[in-house]
């Protein structure tokens, strides 16, 4: 019998493998962050960066990468879930938590809103059917206008709150994903315990921070002031 | 001193429960929960009703047989203490309290108070051992261990099997008791040769009880009774991952290898 048959056979296999493909999503997610903040470089950066990513040759290899990431940790955290609930079919009368927090409770829920947000975000910036004119806009080079893109739809206060929304989802999400994965994939000693619980907080905030900059930037007007300006 | 307690009534495993009131009288501070109980069914029995049955054995908190959710925490409200070492004086006079049996579906109710908490004896029954040869004992000596090793190993070997960590588990999971029997063998030198065949095995046998997966939510550690750190779970994935990747057991159907060869 193959061995990964026989891990997913498992409630530890199936965690390992959520927490793996989570852990290759934080490192994803850590990338856009910083590959994000290019916009504060100036359109010029931005867009050629944007253009960059666009023409690689690996582009599509990469995306069928992140699908199936996606897909391996949505499913098997909802069959989890699912599996987690039949655990206890009857619930107590009176329960009071102890260790447990809000975002250790919520995984599913902000898992499933933060996916919603991330349909959203593809429609908005990756396809472009929720503000088909500014997606269509070009730089004088001729490439997509990205910065021009983010800067539009940033100064629409609606999109501002959305996408902090999301973010906040996300963090919330992270909060308890990134100590959770060390823990699932075996991490966790008493010697680093506490400095390892220090560091997943801090990761999260970063990356949430690192996304919400832009937004906020934009919004603030610290970025893209002077239409079609230098940049 | 008197309390009122809400107490879950359950004929049999397949009758319907329900929560019934009792007002408890002249109490003192210095019984133990229990043994408020054992006076709530003297004055049951003497009006002719059932008394209410819940588990107990030794009464001095090394068992593990006693259970109890109490006001929404097993084994109650003060931590690392089973509920026989529970006082009354822990409680506030007039207090109203409720007492639910440990829930999962892994632990179904058999009457009141009392669950079969028989999935954990099979879990262990899997692998939760270390295979001896019968005849004259070892010279001493002869498997020396680290200090440190020791420790950690009877720390995790500290588990009373009572189940507390299941019943605080949003999940109903098994994996602190899981954890702590792995980490109290694998530390030891007797544990190594069935180490990998363990991992396997329990985690396997866990599935197979319909305990559910841990999620993190640390719940367990809060409650154990003998304070087993959350952080020995993290020990049990270990484990079983290094299982998964590199015995040849784990490519075999399970349950064709019973014990070391």
């Amino acid at each position: 019998m193959s061995r990964l048959v026989r891990l997913f056979g498992t409630s530890i296999g199936r965690k390992l493998m959520t927490a793996l493909s989570g852990l290759l999503l934080v490192t994803f997610l850590a990338g856009h962050a910083l590959g994000n903040l290019t916009l504060f470089q100036g359109r010029e950066a931005l867009n050629a960066y944007a253009d960059w990513l666009q023409g690689h040759p690996l582009l599509w290899l990469f995306r069928i990468g992140l699908l199936l990431l996606f897909t391996v940790h949505v499913t098997l955290a909802a069959r989890l879930a699912l599996e987690n609930r039949e655990a206890r079919p009857a619930g107590y009368r009176r329960r009071q938590l102890r260790e447990a927090g809000y975002a250790s409770r919520t995984m599913i829920l902000s898992g499933g809103l933060v996916l919603a947000f991330l349909a959203f975000h593809l429609l908005h910036i990756t396809i472009g059917v929720v503000e088909p004119e500014a997606f269509r806009a070009v730089d004088p080079s001729g490439r997509a206008d990205v910065y021009g893109r983010v800067i539009h739809a940033f100064g629409q206060p609606w999109l501002v709150l959305l996408y902090l929304a999301g973010l906040a989802l996300l963090g919330l999400h992270l909060r308890h994903a990134i100590g959770s994965l060390f823990q699932t994939l075996g991490f966790n000693h008493e010697s680093y315990e506490t400095l390892l619980c220090l560091f997943s907080g801090l990761l999260a905030l970063i990356i949430v921070a690192a996304f919400a900059a832009i937004p906020l930037a934009v919004a603030a007007g610290w970025v893209g002031g002077v239409p079609g300006g230098a940049g | 001193m008197k309390v009122t307690l809400h107490i879950w009534r359950q004929a049999g495993p397949a009758s319907p429960g329900r929560f019934e009131t009792y007002p408890v009288a002249d109490l003192s501070p210095d019984m133990s929960f229990l043994e408020m109980l054992d006076v709530l069914n003297e004055t049951l029995v003497a009006r002719g009703e059932e008394p209410i049955a819940f588990d107990s054995d030794c009464r001095e908190g090394i068992c593990g047989a006693c259970s109890l959710v109490i006001d929404g925490i097993p084994h109650g409200p003060v931590p690392e203490t089973t509920t026989c070492q529970l006082y009354l004086r822990h409680f506030a006079d007039g207090a109203e309290i409720t007492v639910e049996p440990f829930r999962a579906r892994a632990f179904p109710v058999i009457r009141d108070l009392v669950v079969d908490r028989g999935a954990l004896d099979r879990v262990l029954q899997a692998g939760g051992y270390a295979s001896v040869n019968t005849g004259s004992a070892p010279d001493a000596n002869t498997h020396l261990v680290a200090k440190e090793d020791a420790e950690t190993a009877l720390d995790a070997a500290a588990c009373l099997g009572c189940g507390a960590c299941v019943a605080a588990c949003p999940n109903a999971s098994a994996m602190l008791f899981v954890a702590a029997k792995i980490t109290h063998f694998s530390l030891l030198p007797q544990g190594q040769p069935e180490r990998i065949h363990r991992a396997i095995a329990l985690v396997e046998a866990m599935d197979r009880e319909g305990f559910g997966a841990c999620s993190n939510n640390y719940e367990c550690g809060a409650v154990c009774p003998e304070g087993i750190p959350v952080r020995f779970i993290a020990r049990l994935n270990r484990d079983y991952l290094r299982a998964a990747l590199t015995s040849r057991e784990f490519t075999e159907a399970p349950g064709t290898r019973a014990h070391v060869e």
